[in-house]
């Protein structure tokens, strides 16, 4: 690996959106579950459910702050990392990035109104209205930013005239192939990742012995929905994969180690691969599955590497970066399942296993997004933009990049330092046994 | 009008409108942390947290809708001042991201540590003079191209008096605009302890913007000849704007209508800043790119069009429950809901 300035801008873009990530997806799937508990809680007249929006409400603006100025330091990285790329494509992606800022516009005006009113109007509903602003604008803007991200890999909607993109329609480019599953999958994992984050802190609260039905009642609401959305997040990989299957062969069959095309095609679990003779070892077959997964068919057809010109092919580890994102998506609806056939079948108190195994979802989940996009990223390579750019004619000619990225680097340390110590302090200071007295008491 | 010309008005009243809210933002935040080091915080952070509580993150969007817009109308200028930007551009970013951040962290989180306001307060200062490093630059001369190569001639940007009356003329208007707009705020909320210091501080910076403004014609002229004769030509501005400046400074000095002094001093700065940029017009960098270099094709500069004009339907609406909520609802301003 050289460390010329395209592999160091992309080390840094890989840095900024890996730590971005983190707080956009927390700030896209959060909203969502804070509104729906609150509607439970003015429905069923329950100020429990009042409390999980309002404490969550607090944590989720400090995350949102992080979220806003990593994604502008995103938003700006991609002209100064990447001015060749914006001056080719920027014309074709504006509309989608400017939709993106409008629909974050109107998420940030909202969220400052909803935060601030939570006593000022006589009717519960009109505060609760105001939620759905911002769950529209913040799955809005990640709609948006997928369209972009999904163009980069199945371009479409323009024609390359002397090296420049002409007859853009702009739609026609905001809707290719990839937008489908690609929204989809980022945007049910974002909700999954959400619930599960906050089932964890229930679960925390749990396992340290707290008594109070606020926690119990805080992680059955929290699992239910992560269940829903773990489904969700499922079924669009299974779209992911049949879209794959057609308009990026290498990048599945690199994630499968899927050499020859053929049909009946077997799905390979973990394993050692030997690159000279293509011969995988220690690995779990299961037979039909990736015909089945790319075509529906257990006959289907699947396009293999060795039909792609060898210099187009992905990095063949990224193999593990799918698996590992594929068991962690199994166990995301695993829980939730496990700990209903607990409560509910059997009727018992959540044991502890369950309660850690809740614990641990949260960070795989995380884990499991930063796989999930490292794997989607990087199984495009050597393209920027399929087909028609490669990265490395897309990078900035200044130098000082390295130490730029040194500069970010320590940026995001800071940060994310900060930030956990913010987030623990906010929490460890006001139990929920406090709060809910004092809201007993305004009644 | 050619849809250009348009574009980029459009984007300049942007430009404007982060102007006007971050000079607010920033100055408050100096203003704090200043209160906080002299004592004096007990009489006003709970106005200027009153305010920017609910607003701060509507401030950040502006400027990047500003950035956005820019390169979708005019994707050269991406090439040009992306590769030509990288470090004090990467330099803005951290500054931007430490304050957002430590905003957050000392508002929402709980934590009143005066080294979180010191942050917050001293990357404001900062930050609108590393900003208008970009306008700099616009003006030329500071950038080459050799070959395939952008490069940002940074010795000589920093030698240069014109960078310097600018960034001079950043800071007073930040801190200018701010305080005029505090006084404001504070007289609504009825304290009259924290009017009477944001009033003095306003006192204090309106002859510094003035001066500074003048600073800036002055090294101008001799930076870029050109742009100095098209803003003589465009003097009517120029003109306009002291008025509405020596309006503001009347009425600030007699401590009467506050909130005319304010718009005057909104006024005085649109002038400015909209016979600037006619006069930078066509150049976007100069010499290298101009608007009609800009979008090549008319699809894609219509649906840019209509996806603003659909946003504005959208945003200006919610724009004036912001304001009718935190800024114009009395009780709301004098701590009562």
């Amino acid at each position: 690996m050289e460390l010329d300035s395209t592999m160091l801008a992309r080390i840094l873009t890989g840095i900024t959106l890996g730590f971005h990530i983190i707080f956009a997806a927390l700030g896209v799937g959060i909203p969502l579950v804070i509104s729906i508990a609150e509607f439970i809680g003015i429905r069923k007249k329950d100020k429990q459910y009042t409390l999980m929006a309002r404490r969550w409400t607090r944590g989720y603006v400090v995350t949102v702050a992080v979220g806003v100025v990593t994604g502008t330091c995103i938003g700006l990285q991609l002209n100064l990392l990447w001015p060749s790329f914006m001056q080719l494509a920027g014309e074709v992606i504006a509309l989608p990035l400017f939709l993106e800022t409008f629909a974050f516009f109107f998420e940030a005006i909202f969220l400052g109104i909803y935060i601030y009113t939570w006593d000022r109007f006589k009717n519960p509903y009109i505060h609760w209205l105001i939620s759905i602003p911002v769950v529209v604008g913040s799955t809005a803007s990640a709609f948006f930013i997928m369209t972009v991200n999904a163009f980069m890999n199945t371009p479409q909607g323009f024609t390359m005239v002397d090296g420049v993109l002409r007859d853009i329609q702009p739609l026609g480019a905001m809707f290719n192939p990839a937008t489908h599953s690609k929204v989809g999958h980022m945007v049910f994992s974002t909700y999954s990742t959400a619930a599960f984050t906050l089932a964890a802190i229930a679960a925390m609260s749990l396992i340290k012995g707290k008594k109070h039905s606020y926690h119990k009642k805080a992680l059955h609401f929290t699992l239910t929905l992560a269940f829903i959305f773990s489904m969700g997040t499922a079924l669009y990989g299974d779209i992911a994969g049949k879209f794959l299957a057609k308009y990026q062969p290498a990048k599945l069959a690199a994630a499968e180690w899927h050499f020859d095309t053929k049909g009946e095609a077997e799905l390979i679990l973990g394993g050692v691969l030997n690159k000279e003779t293509q011969e995988v070892k220690y690995a779990i077959e299961i037979p039909y599955a990736l015909s089945i997964l790319a075509t529906n068919k257990p006959s289907g057809e699947v396009i293999g590497l060795n039909d792609i010109p060898k210099s187009e092919w992905p990095p063949l580890f990224i193999h593990y970066l799918f698996d590992s994102m594929v068991a962690i998506g199994s166990y995301m609806i695993l829980v939730p399942v496990l700990y209903f056939a607990i409560v509910k079948i059997r009727k018992r108190k959540p044991k502890k296993w369950i309660l850690w195994a809740t614990v641990a979802g949260s960070p795989l989940a995380f884990l499991a997004i930063e796989l999930g996009w490292v794997f989607a990223e990087i199984g495009r390579q050597p393209w920027i933009l399929v087909g028609y750019m490669k990265t490395s004619h897309a990078a900035t000619t200044a130098d000082n990049v390295g130490q730029m990225l040194i500069l970010f680097l320590l940026l995001y340390a800071f940060l994310g330092i900060f930030c956990s110590g913010v987030l623990l302090k906010m929490f460890r200071d006001k139990p929920v046994e406090i709060e809910l007295e004092k809201y007993g008491k305004e009644e | 009008m050619s849809l250009e010309i348009l574009g980029i008005t459009v984007l300049w009243f942007f430009l404007y409108g982060y102007l006007i809210v971050a000079s607010i933002d920033f100055g408050a935040g100096f203003f704090a942390y200043y209160s906080r080091r002299t004592k004096t915080d007990h009489l006003v952070n709970n106005i200027i947290q009153r305010y920017l509580s609910p607003v701060w993150e509507v401030t950040n969007v502006f400027l990047v809708f500003f950035l956005v817009g820019l390169i979708g109308f005019f994707p050269s200028s991406a090439y040009y001042y992306g590769t030509a930007l990288l470090v004090p551009g990467s330099i803005a970013l951290v500054l931007l991201s430490l304050r957002g951040a430590f905003y957050a962290f000392a508002h929402y989180g709980a934590r009143d540590s005066i080294s979180y306001y010191g942050i917050y307060g001293i990357t404001g200062l900062l930050l609108p003079a590393t900003l208008s490093l970009v306008l700099v630059v616009s003006e030329g001369g500071f950038i080459v191209e050799e070959g395939n190569k952008v490069i940002l001639l940074m010795g000589k940007l920093l030698s240069t008096p014109y960078t310097y009356a600018v960034i001079f003329l950043a800071l007073v208007s930040v801190l200018f605009i701010s305080a005029t707009f505090l006084t404001f705020y504070a007289n609504k909320a009825n304290d009259k302890g924290a009017t009477t210091l944001l009033h003095s501080y306003a006192m204090i910076w309106a002859l510094p913007t003035i001066l500074a403004s003048l600073l800036v014609f002055w090294t101008i002229r001799g930076h870029n000849p050109d742009h100095f004769a098209k803003m003589v030509d465009n003097s009517w501005f120029f003109i306009a704007s002291f008025l509405f400046f020596a309006v503001a400074a009347f009425l600030l000095y007699k401590r009467k209508g506050y909130g005319w002094a304010f718009v005057c001093v909104m006024l005085q700065f649109f002038f400015a800043f909209f016979g600037y940029g006619k006069a930078h017009l066509p150049f976007i960098l100069y010499p290298y790119i101009t608007v009609t270099e800009g979008i090549n094709s008319p699809q894609m500069m219509k649906a840019l069009l209509i996806g603003f004009i659909a946003g504005l339907c959208l945003l200006i609406p919610s724009l004036i429950l912001l304001m009718r909520l935190f800024l114009f609802d009395a009780k709301y301003v004098q701590g009562k809901k």
